[in-house]
C-alpha cells in the first residue's frame, strides 16, 4: 500500500523506517508524474512492504522537504534507508526498471 | 496469436486510431511508449482543440482519449516497443522479450522534444536543467530563467514560467521567432520576460556546483562570447521523430520522418501505416495528429478486409 508522505510525518515515516522506503516526489500539475502513478500505486500492491516500502509525496502540500532535498525536477524518486538518501532518480521510467532499482536495496 | 492491428504510440494520433479501431471491432493493441500521452502531458493549456471552449490540459485530454479508446475495446499494454519485424506478416512487434504478431500496424510514435546537446547539460538534469517547464517551472519561484528557442512552445513555455520566476529571458538564434503571431504578441507584451535576439546557448554553467549557475552565449552575428547568471535552462529547440527503429525497414526523409504515400497515411510495405507527428513535420498539431490517425485505422480497416 502506498503511504501518503507529508512535511509532518516525513520524519516518522521514512527517516525513522526500519526497511528502506522509495518516495515519490510528484504533484497533481506534472503530466509525467500523473503518468507514473499507476505505475506507483501497482509496485506498492505488489512489493513486500515488509522489506521495502513505497511512499508519495505532494510537493505543492509539502513543499519544505522538497526544498531541504534540492528537488527542481519532477518526478524525482529517492530512495532511503536507515533515514539516510541511498539512490536518486530523476525522470520517468518503466516500472521494471524502477522495481529493479528499488530490489538492490531490499537486504 | 495474431492480432488485426498493432499501435505503437499513444498520443492524440494513437489514441484517436485506437479509438477507431476498436469501434470497427478489430479489437486493436496498443504500446504506450516512454512517453505516455505524448508530448501533449508537458504542456498545459491546450487552447485550440475544438471543442473545448475553456481550453484543456494536455495531461488530462491525453487521459480522456485513453479513458475512450478503453470503452471500446482497446488492449493496452504500457510498454516500450524495442523492435519490429515487419519482413513477412504477420509482422512482429517485441517489447521486453516477448514477440507479438499482427496483421496489420499503425506506427504513431511522434516525436520527443531536442536538447540542447550539451554535456554539461546532461550533468545539470534536474539541478536546473529542465526538459518540462510544466512540472519544473514551480521550482523556480523568485528566481530567473532562460527559455531556448522561438517557436510556439517556446513561447507557450516562456509564459507559463512568469507565473513563478521572477525574470524569464528566451535565448533565440536568429532576429525573429517562428512561433504564431498570438503567440509572440502574448510574449513580446509581457513585462516579465525579455528577449535576447541572435545568441546560441554554448555552454551551461554550474557543473562544479551542483547546480545552474549561468549560461555561456555566443552572439550569432558577432561571435562574441559572454556568461550571463541565471538559475534554470529550459529548452525549446523543437522535435525529432522517433524513428530509430524503423531505420533500414522503412522510407523516412532527410530528418527521420516516415514517408507516406500522398493522401494517406501508407507505407510502402502495405498493411504498415504510419500518422501523426511520427510522419508530419508540417503541421505537428493535436488535432492533424488526431486526424491522420482516424486516417490510419480506417486504412488499416480497409486493408484488413482486403487481405
Amino acid at each position: 500500500m502506498k503511504i501518503e508522505i507529508t512535511d509532518d510525518n516525513f520524519a516518522e515515516e521514512v527517516l525513522k523506517s526500519s526497511v528502506p522506503i522509495l518516495v515519490d516526489f510528484w504533484a497533481p500539475w506534472c503530466g509525467p508524474c500523473r503518468a507514473m502513478n499507476p505505475i506507483i500505486e501497482a509496485l506498492a500492491d505488489e512489493m513486500d512492504a515488509s522489506q521495502i516500502k513505497i511512499g508519495a509525496m505532494n510537493v505543492d502540500e509539502s513543499g519544505e522537504t522538497a526544498q531541504k532535498f534540492g528537488i527542481m525536477s519532477i518526478p524525482t524518486f529517492i530512495i532511503f534507508k536507515d533515514g539516510q538518501e541511498v539512490e536518486r532518480i530523476g525522470g520517468s521510467l518503466e516500472k521494471d526498471a524502477l522495481k529493479a532499482k528499488m530490489l538492490k536495496h531490499v537486504a | 496469436m495474431s492480432h488485426n492491428l498493432i499501435i505503437i504510440g499513444s498520443g492524440p494520433a494513437g489514441w484517436t486510431a485506437a479509438i477507431y479501431a476498436a469501434r470497427a471491432e478489430l479489437k486493436p493493441l496498443l504500446f504506450e511508449g516512454s512517453e505516455p500521452g505524448g508530448q501533449l502531458i508537458t504542456t498545459t493549456d491546450v487552447e485550440n482543440f475544438p471543442g473545448f471552449p475553456e481550453g484543456v490540459l494536455g495531461p488530462e485530454l491525453m487521459e480522456k482519449c485513453k479513458t475512450q479508446a478503453k470503452r471500446f475495446g482497446t488492449e493496452i499494454i504500457s510498454e516500450v516497443v524495442d523492435s519490429v519485424d515487419f519482413s513477412t506478416r504477420p509482422f512482429k512487434v517485441t517489447a521486453k522479450g516477448e514477440t507479438y504478431e499482427a496483421n496489420s500496424i499503425i506506427i504513431s510514435t511522434g516525436a520527443s522534444a531536442r536538447r540542447l546537446g550539451l554535456e554539461s547539460e546532461k550533468k545539470l538534469y534536474g539541478k536546473g536543467v529542465s526538459a518540462c517547464a510544466t512540472c519544473d517551472g514551480f521550482f523556480f519561484k523568485g528566481k530567473n530563467v532562460i527559455v531556448v528557442g522561438g517557436g510556439d512552445s517556446a513561447m507557450e513555455e516562456s509564459g507559463f514560467l512568469t507565473k513563478f520566476a521572477s525574470k524569464v529571458t528566451i535565448v533565440h538564434r536568429r532576429d525573429a521567432f517562428r512561433a504564431s503571431k498570438i503567440m509572440q504578441e502574448r510574449v513580446l507584451a509581457n513585462p516579465k520576460i525579455d528577449v535576447i535576439w541572435n545568441s546560441d546557448v554554448i555552454d551551461i554553467l554550474g557543473v562544479e556546483d551542483g547546480k545552474v549557475t549561468g549560461v555561456r552565449l555566443k552572439d550569432m552575428v558577432t561571435g562574441e562570447e559572454r556568461e550571463m547568471p541565471i538559475d534554470g535552462v529550459f529548452a525549446a529547440i523543437g522535435h525529432d521523430p522517433n524513428t530509430k527503429m524503423f531505420q533500414g525497414k522503412l522510407e523516412m526523409d532527410e530528418r527521420g520522418y516516415l514517408v507516406t504515400n500522398p493522401d494517406s497515411t501508407a507505407t510502402k510495405i502495405p498493411g504498415v501505416f504510419a500518422a501523426g507527428d511520427v510522419q508530419d513535420s508540417k503541421y505537428r498539431q493535436a488535432i492533424t495528429a488526431a486526424g491522420t490517425g482516424c486516417m490510419a485505422a480506417l486504412e488499416a480497416e480497409r486493408f484488413l478486409s482486403e487481405v
